[in-house]
């Protein structure tokens, strides 16, 4: 087995539809500024660095060499590491083995992006095979309607039910000094909002923003020195096979990849009731029928459960498992950022430094990661050393 | 270090279109070729690592392409974006942390894209990137800084392409395979002054495999494994001009500490051959600068020295290395195979005698900005 | 490759990843360029801590890892430091080969400025001095100053 490891730090830039002030270099140095600070350590301390986001997305070939003047990794080991949507958690977890192998003491792990810097649609639709998926299913909108209306169609769920996700976690970002957009939504204002791709409304799916995220990981018995609680990663799980879109898109089964990596990471916590054993959830959910249908295949509720679920408010601030305090992915959105912020916010919850957004007496967090071909990553952190 | 060894190689023959095969098609070859290699099944194998790149796949996700391709079905997978050095590293650091064993997969069609354009996209976006320079051009100006330095003439650097062409000639794999003079080179087609035809890497498509596993699966393997002693990464200032073109600092700390994590204290005594990436030809003499084989300016002579050669004091390059075939990424863990090769005593027409220690390179960005080297052997 | 695929032409499909940039150039990259623009002067900024003058200017020095804020003025003038002569031809390139990139340490800094030298092409060596010349419509780019002229 590797060695513990814990995150002891951690950064966030205010994130924004558009940061004209600073190129996407200068944004990276913002966030990692911060982590360290966060960690009380400075950028000598630091042994090695990881870093992802999505080329198409600012159109830099090896961001890693590109930004090294603000990631601080001159005349350091830095690597890239860059799986789409999960990249802010396939980042994370990367740093963690960098650790965990023994060969590095603190490592720096750092998602961005800048959205605002070309056509997100546009650069995402080319994840699809050019000779076989491009020209139709393509981009996020449609496969997540698809795969929305079939669970509608199985388990009768409404869009209201959807638009409770979307009320929950905007009201949760006005706690949240960070987040991109801090203007509450209810469920009549997403019905309302115009229709994109039925079932999902403007109001239903996640802004483009641009930000950066940097987390400070460090090995056992170093981490104890600089956190006062530090947050040991209990599991990390990757499910990241399907190349087609139409593989992943057998409904009736759920979210396979998600059922797949939370099954591995709770075997590897030791979590056998996760909604007893978890008591905060930071979840990659792109759009609002993800906050109902994931959460069974991650195991908070039995398939078909989900509305009853979170209609009871067992998901909201105050329920049994809050989720996304932070106001989630529907709040703020920096693609390459994302995941490793759901993993940021879940270190912040564990180690008590979530302000208006903490949720009390926090031991174990999940966080999760999203994206490619309906792939999934799952991360738990804990205030127990395992 | 916990004792982790490579156990299973593989590679497709480079070459400059594979008309017949998409990536999907050459990496299913090259994991199940690895993994025959090794006498291990795909249930043997509980991690892997892609190594691919969006630009030049031409696709977002580019590690989409291969997951199915790759037998990552319900395992732990991830995708490095960089040299396939870099992707085996990662693949190393999951097996030191309890990992069995991973696969390490690269890919990369050369035939399929625009290797300026997309090499152009390594460049700042505000200040340099509409200067037009690309992967060429860049080595063109630092192989400039590094002759002017040394007072190194263009003959020296053509003789690493004799050399590299005609060592490819042993190499099965390789794409070019030829016997040219220092005349040949020095009257090919000029590209990029000091860089002609001939001092170039061609365009390659290719993939290889690597599966590297902890002790316990080492043991159960049917190759001789080939343990890893060490490894290291650096990268260095981002900005050309910030740099000393002629002085590779990442690589010098790079090696220092895999040199230090493996013991190893001369390295021209204690290597026995080194497969270095060198898409350029002036590139094998500064990197061999940079690892520490020779003095600052010296690296221009060591071929007519005769050390470098097949049968010298320390072979470089014995495959023909990366001018003769150069599908990017990959080539670094096709350098790291052939270390692996050579140790296991399997290199064929290529061996080197009794090598049993080894040293594998690679690098990622502009003229060699972030280096990362390993040194691998026979003994535990 | 399999025998009946000899006998055919392979397919392939035509395409191309079309997506369009908007790259923000930051208040310290924005006051560079507009200097470039608007008044034909190059700026570079000094870390405090190293004392490098770095042109293109940086809000942060990587060696350091602090905050630069201080401004200098660098010369349009310097010594040719490396270069190469461009002989082929691909579509981002600005002019037609065959034309020369250089790196010049610009009087004043201390690190290497690359850009063009478009003249002259059979004189440029290493430790020649040598002059930016501005376009004479200028839109707030690295390509105001045209080139760089032999002295």
């Amino acid at each position: 087995m590797g060695r513990r490891v814990a995150i002891v730090g951690t950064g966030q830039t205010y994130h924004k539809s558009h940061r004209p002030d600073v190129t996407s270099r200068e944004m990276i140095n913002e966030a990692v500024t911060v982590a360290l600070a966060d960690a009380e350590l400075t950028i000598r301390d630091i042994d090695a660095i990881v870093i992802g986001n999505m080329d198409h997305f600012e159109s830099i070939n090896y961001v890693d060499a590109y930004s090294v003047e603000g990631s601080g990794g001159v005349m350091k080991p830095i690597m890239k590491v860059s799986t789409g949507g999960t990249t802010g958690a396939t980042v994370a977890i990367a740093a963690y083995y960098h650790v965990a192998s023994g060969l590095f003491e603190r490592v720096l792990a750092i998602g961005f992006e800048k959205n605002s810097e070309s056509d997100t649609t546009g650069a995402i639709i080319t994840c699809s095979d050019p000779v076989w998926d491009r020209f139709s299913y393509s981009g996020a909108i449609p496969s997540l309607a698809t795969e929305a209306t079939a669970y509608m169609e199985k388990y009768g769920a409404t869009q209201e039910d959807a638009a409770l996700i979307g009320e929950r976690d905007r009201n949760n970002a006005m706690n949240n000094p960070f987040a991109h957009l801090h203007r509450p939504l209810s469920v009549a204002d997403i019905m309302n909002s115009p229709m994109l791709a039925y079932p999902i409304k403007l109001g239903d799916i996640c802004p483009r923003s641009d930000g950066a995220c940097a987390c400070v990981l460090a090995a056992d018995g170093v981490a104890q020195k600089i956190a006062k609680r530090p947050a040991w990663f209990k599991a990390a799980a990757v499910r990241h096979t399907y190349t087609w879109f139409g593989d992943s898109t057998d409904y009736n089964k759920g979210l396979v990849s998600m059922q797949r990596a939370s099954k591995d990471a709770y075997a590897q916590a030791g979590i056998t009731k996760p909604v007893d054993e978890i008591d905060v959830a930071e979840l990659y959910l792109p759009y609002t029928w993800a906050g109902l249908k994931w959460i069974e295949d991650i195991g908070f509720c039995g398939p078909g459960e989900a509305a009853k679920f979170v209609g009871e408010r067992n998901t909201h601030m105050g329920g049994k498992i809050p989720i996304n305090p932070s106001g989630g992915v529907i709040s703020t959105n920096c693609i390459g950022a994302t995941a490793l912020l759901r993993v940021a916010e879940a270190a912040i919850q564990v180690m008590g430094k979530g302000g208006a957004r903490q949720v009390p007496d926090v031991k174990n967090a999940l966080a999760t990661g999203f994206g490619g071909c309906f792939w999934s990553d799952v991360v738990i952190l804990s205030t127990e050393r395992p | 270090m916990d004792n982790a060894a490579i156990v299973g190689v593989a590679q497709t023959k480079y070459e400059r279109r594979k008309k017949d095969q998409i990536f999907a098609d050459m990496v299913f070859d090259v994991t199940r070729a690895a993994l025959d290699d090794a006498g291990l099944g795909i249930g043997d194998i509980d991690s892997v690592v892609t190594v691919s790149n969006d630009f030049f796949d031409g696709r977002t996700i580019s590690g989409m392409a291969v997951g199915d391709a790759c037998g990552g079905e319900d395992k732990n997978i991830s995708t490095v974006s960089g040299d396939g050095t870099f992707g085996a590293f990662y693949g190393l650091m999951r097996v030191l942390s309890g990992y069995k064993a991973t696969i390490v997969v690269a890919h990369y069609k050369g035939s399929e894209g625009s290797v300026p354009i997309t090499t152009n996209g390594m460049f700042d976006p505000i200040f340099h990137r509409h200067l037009g320079l690309d992967a060429i051009s860049s080595a063109a100006i630092q192989a400039n800084v590094y002759m002017t330095r040394y007072g190194i003439r263009e003959e020296d650097m053509a003789q690493v392409s004799v050399k590299n062409h005609g060592n490819a000639k042993n190499n099965p794999f390789a794409q070019l395979p030829m016997d040219i003079t220092v005349a040949d080179v020095m009257k090919s087609r000029k590209i990029a002054e000091p860089l002609k035809l001939l001092d170039c890497c061609p365009i390659s498509d290719g993939a290889a495999a690597i599966i590297i596993a902890n002790e316990e699966i080492a043991a159960k393997g049917t190759k001789k494994p080939v343990w890893i002693k060490g490894v290291a990464h650096c990268c260095e200032e981002y900005f050309l001009g910030d740099r000393d073109l002629a002085n590779p600092v990442a690589l010098r700390d790079a090696a220092k500490r895999a040199y230090a994590m493996a013991g190893i204290k001369d390295p021209v005594a204690e290597i026995d051959v080194a497969e270095v990436l060198e898409p350029f030809s002036y590139m094998e003499p500064l990197w061999l600068e940079g690892l520490g084989f020779c003095k600052p300016g010296e690296g221009g002579q060591l071929i007519g020295k005769g050390m470098t050669t097949m049968g010298g004091k320390l072979p470089v390059n014995p495959s023909g290395g990366a001018l003769s075939a150069n599908p990017i990424l990959v080539a670094g863990l096709a350098r790291l195979i052939e270390a692996a090769l050579q140790v296991r005593g399997e290199a064929g027409a290529r061996q080197v005698k009794n090598a049993d220690t080894a040293l594998a390179h690679g690098f990622n960005g502009p003229c060699g900005q972030s280096h990362c080297v390993w040194i691998v052997s026979g003994k535990k | 490759m399999a025998e009946w695929l000899k006998n055919v032409e392979p397919l392939t499909l035509k395409g191309q990843i079309a997506v369009p940039y908007t790259w923000w150039v930051g208040e310290t990259g924005s006051r560079f360029l507009i200097s470039l623009r608007d008044d034909q002067k190059i700026l570079g900024t000094r870390c405090k801590a190293c004392g490098t003058v770095y042109v293109p200017p940086r809000k942060n020095c990587g060696r350091c890892f602090v905050d630069i804020d201080e401004w200098v003025d660098v010369a349009d003038e310097g010594v040719i430091e490396g270069y190469t002569i461009v002989h082929y031809a691909y579509p981002v390139q600005p002019v037609k080969p065959p034309f020369a990139y250089v790196l010049i340490k610009l009087d004043g800094t201390d690190v290497g400025f690359l850009h063009l030298i478009k003249n002259d092409l059979g004189r440029i060596k290493n430790g020649l001095r040598v002059k930016a010349k501005f376009k004479g419509e200028r839109t707030g780019s690295i390509l105001d100053i045209d080139s760089f002229e032999l002295i």
